[in-house]
């Protein structure tokens, strides 16, 4: 009893017994014990908790944005390398080496991870590194909850896996459709794993939407008009109103079916007058925007891209602004296509396939406006581009498949089958990853003053395209033949077994393109001073960001550059200037502070009490969290000044460093 | 360059950032609440889908009581107005009258979260609680969620007496009054439509 009240449902048996968790459960805690002491060895701590742990800057947040974000990669990859070999192999009178509740915890994983953890993580890493900077702004609107938002994410991520080391992880797939996420069908603490390390991360990424939303509305550099705005702020802010209204919709069906699980509710039960379509509806009607929000970013990073390694100024700025209005409204009119099998009748069927045709036209758009902006161009063909090409290559065959599952007939056949697996990986891999590394390459020597290795960026490339195709091509095939997702065996006579075999090579040829990517990474830190880059403007480039040095100070700029035009620093770069003494002004930054980091820590105690029904903790946890939110809310001296002759002395430094 | 100029110069300058600084928060928080606004709007719809899922047991026509109710709603909007006079009276530097004014909407807040308790406390003693059927389920967490909400008001306002009677009514704690205050306000009118979907429809579709 007392054992009851003080570990709630937590005993010794819950410490995992198969060899593939207990293992990596066991590297995982060896792997933070490593870090640890090596942080004693080399007393970096004082260097750790001022530089990074307490740092409010969102250049430094970026970078460990970045930094979980690949380890959630090389997690989530791993996971889709287990699905990858049991489908291999588990056929007929073979059953592979997982069983099938283990098959159904690496899926639900696998996508949790990649979506919210991955996708997410590197969105924001992009945004904190390079928004500021593009939109010529020091700072963040409001720095200290961005911190926060950062470490909620961080929180989110220690929690989803968490089950490595103790319990289980939910078994019901990436969005836990209920009746059988529901305390009758999964009574164990995977499903509760799930809502928590969601719930916890997504309220970070609502906070974050708030806040890169102000920062672009009241942070501009003067003069920059908003059709004056680099394209990827454009799409930043269609990406940061899909997080104002979709997100908060995640929240509450999180909650719900939290509710539904500890408070014994009746949202989304088979009885007792619940509605489990209704969770299918809310989960997509956040689920949906939620593509587009990881997708719009990829746009902006492209259309900046394009236009800068073709040497021209984008083709048909305007009617790219209005496409990414357009799909971020339309993005809201089509989550009923991911469930034409409900039964909602031929004419609500219709209407949604309808819109979802729509949503292609500003695609289309956007597709054909960069081909335009390329043509006459002189194209350097550097690894960003390459990461476009391929891009622009595997999305819109992506984009064609979707369209024809918009056809409710056609869905009819291919909903839930490995059609649907290899159209939604076609979109995120080869769209939003892809448009994500083409970022972090093309922005690398901002960020870190040099550039990467261009030739191992390359193979990595084609790694990536060939794994790419070799793992989702025979997906769509086997999806036409009828099999479905998250299937852990199958029958031999069914042939399947070969294109099964193909796709797990082709997921192998991925892990050999992340491989590139670390060793490119490794290479360039080593071979940085062949590298170094000190022009602040590596690539021609034609926005706010390229004006300042790589990396750019801690202040961003010292004088607030002034924006007349679209592409202002290209402009500013061909003009003939009359050089004048800068007058320098000062100006307030941001303190340190650990706050952040408290209040997710809080958050996280929460979220692992609610999971495991330990009332004492998570009451506990509560009063931390409101006290931490009180002390930090009521505290006014938070910015400190920087003086001119500060601002005289680092700019001269910076000078000599960069001559 | 004489030194007065220089101090008349960084006061400009330092009067500037105070504005942006409240101009910025002021529209975040604005953003916040049209967050809000969409979590309440998804409360709405799960309630107007679960409304009639009663499963046999008590409907909403059975269960509320109107004048209660009316009761709880005047009480809420007074406490709407008060909120509305400290504001003026902290634009007016008057501090004796903003403590004043900010207790009595606390006072009339406290009123109307004990008044909801003690219905959900009834409910639940009469065995209606949230684990009833789908329709129960809703309704608790539509209202309770905006007693939460509720709630959060009130511990904000016991902090800013705090703050109040410690730090007077300089820039930073008028922003964050004028939060408050906002934020109250919306309270106010996301009970006008619990009053109106959840009780005067429940009551009067039986």
């Amino acid at each position: 009893m007392l054992l009851a009240n003080l570990l709630g449902r937590l005993t010794l048996n819950d410490f995992p017994h198969n060899p593939i968790t207990a293992g990596a459960g066991v590297g995982i805690v060896l792997g933070g014990l490593m870090v640890v002491g090596l942080l004693f060895y080399f007393k970096k701590w004082t260097w750790l908790w001022r530089e990074w742990l307490t740092t409010v800057d969102p250049k430094k947040i970026g970078v460990m944005y970045l930094i979980v974000a690949i380890l959630m990669l090389l997690r989530g990859v791993v996971d889709a390398g287990m699905l990858r070999l049991q489908q291999a192999t588990s056929v007929g009178s073979s059953h592979g080496f997982i069983d099938a509740n283990q098959f159904q915890q690496i899926f639900s994983a696998h996508g949790s991870i990649m979506i919210f953890f991955v996708a997410m993580g590197l969105m924001f890493a992009i945004i904190n590194l390079i928004l500021p900077l593009q939109i010529g702004s020091r700072d963040v609107a409001f720095p200290f909850m961005n911190a926060t938002s950062f470490w909620l994410y961080c929180a989110g991520a220690l929690l989803i896996n968490m089950p490595l080391v103790i319990g289980e992880f939910s078994a019901a797939g990436w969005l836990a459709y209920p009746p059988l996420s529901e305390t009758a069908y999964s009574p164990g603490v995977g499903v509760d794993y799930w809502i928590w390390s969601l719930q916890i991360a997504g309220i970070g990424s609502l906070l974050s939407g708030v806040n890169f939303l102000v920062t672009i509305f009241k942070l501009r550099a003067p003069g920059m008009t908003p059709m004056k705005m680099p394209l990827f702020v454009w799409s930043i802010i269609g990406a940061m109103v899909l997080v104002i209204f979709a997100f908060p919709i995640l929240t509450i069906t999180l909650a719900l079916l939290a509710l539904d699980r500890t408070l014994g509710m009746h949202f989304f039960t088979a009885g007792a007058g619940g509605n489990a379509m209704m969770y299918v509806n809310l989960i997509w009607a956040w689920g949906h925007p939620e593509v587009y929000i990881l997708i719009l970013p990829a746009f902006g990073i492209f259309s900046e891209i394009v236009s800068t390694f073709s040497s021209k100024r984008l083709f048909g700025y305007t009617s790219m602004v209005w496409a990414i209005i357009a799909i971020t409204f339309l993005s809201f009119s089509v989550w009923l296509h991911h469930f034409f099998t409900m039964g909602a009748g031929p004419n609500v069927n219709a209407y949604f396939g309808v819109m979802t045709m729509i949503i292609a036209i500003p695609t289309g758009v956007k597709v054909f406006n960069w081909l335009f902006t390329m043509y006459r161009g002189r194209i350097r063909f550097s690894v960003p581009m390459m990461w476009f090409l391929g891009f622009v290559v595997t999305f819109t065959i992506g984009g064609v498949a979707g369209v024809l599952m918009a056809v409710p007939p056609a869905d009819f056949q291919l909903h839930n089958s490995l059609f649907l697996v290899a159209h939604f990986h076609t979109m995120i891999i080869g769209g939003v990853v892809f448009g994500y590394f083409a970022g972090l390459t093309y922005w690398f020597p901002k960020v870190f003053g040099f550039k990467l290795n261009e030739r191992l960026g390359k193979y990595a490339f084609w790694s990536w395209l060939v794994g790419f195709v070799l793992a989702f091509v025979p997906l769509y095939i086997l999806g036409i033949m009828g099999a479905t997702r998250r299937m852990d065996h199958y029958e031999a006579s069914l042939g399947w077994q070969g294109l099964f075999i193909v796709a797990g090579v082709g997921v192998l040829i991925i892990m050999l393109g992340i491989g590139f990517l670390i060793l490119q990474l490794l290479i360039s830190i080593k071979d940085r001073k062949h590298h170094l880059e000190t022009t602040g403007d590596p690539w021609g480039g034609r926005t706010l960001e390229w004006s300042t040095t790589s990396p750019a100070p801690f202040y961003n700029f010292a004088i607030i550059p002034q924006a007349d035009q679209r592409d202002a620093y290209w402009a500013s770069k061909h003009a003939t200037k009359p050089s004048v003494k800068p007058h320098y002004q000062a100006f307030n930054m941001p303190k340190n502070t650990p706050f952040g980091m408290f209040i997710a820590g809080a958050a996280l105690t929460f979220g692992f009490a609610a999971v495991w029904h330990i009332l004492w903790l998570a009451i506990v946890a509560l009063i931390g969290l409101i006290g931490l939110i009180i002390m930090r809310t009521t505290y006014d001296d938070s910015e400190y000044t920087v003086s001119v002759d500060d601002i005289e002395r680092l700019e001269a430094q910076s000078k000599e460093r960069f001559a | 360059m004489n030194e007065d100029v220089l101090s008349v110069e960084s006061s400009v300058k330092s009067k500037q950032l105070e504005l942006a600084a409240d101009d910025k928060t002021i529209f975040g928080f604005w953003v916040y609440l049209m967050t809000d606004v969409v979590l309440f709007a998804t409360l709405f719809a799960t309630f107007a889908v679960l409304r009639n899922n009663s499963f046999g047991g008590p409907t909403g026509g059975q269960l509320f009581s109107l004048p209660y109710v009316l009761v709880e709603t005047l009480i809420l909007l007074t406490s709407s107005f008060t909120v509305g006079l400290a504001i003026l009276a902290a634009h007016q530097q008057s501090k004796a009258q903003v403590l004043f004014w900010f207790g009595v909407t606390f006072l009339l807040g406290l009123a109307f979260l004990s008044m909801e308790v003690s219905e959900f406390r009834h409910l639940v003693i009469d065995g209606n609680s949230w684990r009833r059927s789908g329709f129960l389920s809703a309704y608790f967490t539509l209202v309770g969620t905006h007693g939460l909400h509720i709630t959060v008001g009130l511990i904000w306002m016991a902090v800013s007496f705090g703050l109040i009677i410690k730090r007077g009514l300089g820039r930073a704690v008028i922003r964050r009054l004028t939060l408050l205050s906002l934020f109250w306000h919306f309270l106010d009118i996301i009970w006008i439509f619990i009053f109106t979907i959840v009780y005067l429809i429940g009551a009067a579709k039986g």
